[in-house]
């Protein structure tokens, strides 16, 4: 079953074409990177399929959920990590899961239970107790993703998860990234070339709203002609020999 | 249950910020203390604790503008909103989940502002009872203010608008600090055209139990409260949209 369909999905702001009609498919459990220079259209593409931005057309389904007519559904199967690091500064660890339970309506059972396996899958124990506004970059981060894990997503939507990280931060968060690939479809949005070729199994690359091209890294490698990804996304998206 | 969460959430974040607590209930408490260390010296009828406690009390809901202002919009700048936006939390939850924990702390406030007068010889009456929950409608208006500037404003902003700008109009429009009728004028006519100083009149007039005094002024508040509240949903209500 595919997770994500979009048909002729479009969002326009006056004169600006933020996202051009796109037809694309991602499949079920697939890790799908979208690539693209400032202004690309990612994070309006993201937005909208995370029901934050309402299409000017077309529609898109997840897991047959609509975007446009079945909002509350498609929130039932997303999770979201924004840009931004989006965390209650002034709330501890723990706190910050549980807002993301209670928001979800779990029943206390049930929030104990997510809170216990999450701590443990993301290696929070230690730090449950600190206000989220006081740990370093990554450990926000890390939270960051932990609490759009909560709600048990099918879709996760990670939004430049590494974005102003040093390496050995990045390399822990590609980490978490991997043990979650295969177990849920993941669209990661990134400016790191390097971030796309380790972990996606697609990438889709964007320009002015316009998805240029799709395909595996070796895919877009061979398309390029280069044995280099970054090599390769330049040409595609300057244009050259494609 | 996700509109409770939401509202522990909010108090937390207000309750735990040191700033909130020092301008929010010490700055009130310094003044009232202060005016009255002044009236002791210098005797002036606008400074007797009678007349100050309810002035300063309606003066210190200014500070839940700030706060709620303030949260809603570093939450917006966060992108903390734009999270709990793709979760199942409805419009209702999150307006409420704003205002609603901002309404003990305001009356902790009043009743930390009239225990302070108390100490300083304010008679104990059931009147002061009354006179916290008349309270409520001006702190309703005050936090609906907050929501509505949240809304629109960056954090930056906020701090100039909230934290100077309408403390600033409360505290000369109100007639707490100075008599208006020696101003007069157009000065007196801005004054009555806006909620503050009705606020104060109200509250001096439920303190002395003069419950007939309450009109026109109860009006004046219920006006703007009204006004305010319908402001701050459809502005907030926008910026979901536009999220």
């Amino acid at each position: 079953m595919d997770a994500i369909k979009t048909s002729g999905l479009s969002k326009r702001y006056k004169d600006l074409t933020a996202v051009a009609p796109l037809d694309l498919t991602v499949r079920q459990g697939e890790l799908f990177s979208l690539l693209g220079v400032n202004g690309a259209g990612k994070t309006t593409l993201i937005k909208m399929l995370s029901c934050l931005t309402r299409p000017t057309a077309g529609d898109a389904e997840l897991l047959g959920h609509s975007i446009v007519s079945d909002a509350a559904g498609v929130k039932q199967v997303i999770g979201v990590s924004p840009q931004e690091t989006a965390v209650a500064p002034n709330l501890t660890v723990k706190e910050n899961l549980e807002l993301m339970c209670g928001a979800h309506g779990f029943s206390h059972q049930k929030r104990s239970d997510k809170i216990a396996e999450l701590s443990q899958q993301f290696a929070l124990m230690p730090i449950l107790k600190k206000k989220a506004g006081k740990l370093s970059g990554g450990w926000q981060r890390r939270l960051s993703i932990a609490m759009a894990l909560i709600s048990e997503p099918q879709v996760l939507f990670l939004d430049e998860p590494t974005l102003g990280l040093d390496v050995l931060a990045r390399s822990d968060l590609w980490d978490v990234i991997r043990s979650l690939k295969g177990k849920i479809t993941i669209i990661l949005t990134t400016h790191y070339m390097e971030e796309a070729e380790a972990l996606s199994d697609r990438v889709g690359i964007m320009k002015s709203g316009t998805l240029l091209a799709l395909g595996t890294v070796a895919e877009l490698k061979a398309r390029a002609g280069t044995d280099n990804f970054e090599q390769a996304f330049v040409t595609i998206v300057k244009g050259v020999g494609t | 249950m996700r509109l409770w969460t939401f509202s522990v959430r909010t108090a937390r974040e207000i309750l735990r910020d040191p700033l909130n607590l020092c301008f929010g209930l010490g700055f009130p408490l310094v003044l009232i203390v202060l005016l009255s260390a002044i009236q002791a010296n210098i005797p002036v009828s606008l400074f007797e604790i009678q007349n100050l406690a309810p002035g300063i009390t309606v003066f210190g809901l200014a500070f839940m503008s700030l706060f709620a202002a303030t949260l809603a919009a570093k939450d917006r700048e966060s992108a903390l909103l734009q999270r709990l936006y793709t979760t199942p939390l409805t419009p209702s939850d999150f307006i409420f989940g704003y205002c609603l924990p901002l309404i003990p702390i305001a009356v902790g406030q009043g009743v930390i502002c009239y225990a302070a007068a108390i100490a300083l010889g304010l008679p104990v009456t059931v009147h002061i009872v009354y006179a916290v929950l008349f309270l409520l409608p001006a702190a309703l208006s005050f936090i609906a203010l907050g929501l509505l500037f949240g809304s629109i404003l960056s954090v930056k902003q906020v701090g100039g608008v909230c934290g100077a700008l309408l403390t600033n109009l409360t505290a000369w429009l109100s007639g707490v600090w100075f008599d208006l009728d020696l101003v007069g004028g157009t000065f007196r006519k801005i004054a009555d055209a806006l909620p503050f100083v009705h606020a104060v009149e109200l509250e001096r007039a439920v303190l002395r139990g003069s419950y007939g005094d309450i009109f026109p002024h109860l009006y004046w508040v219920l006006g703007y409260l009204s006004a305010a509240m319908i402001f701050a949903v459809l502005l907030f209500l926008r910026q979901m949209k536009r999220q």
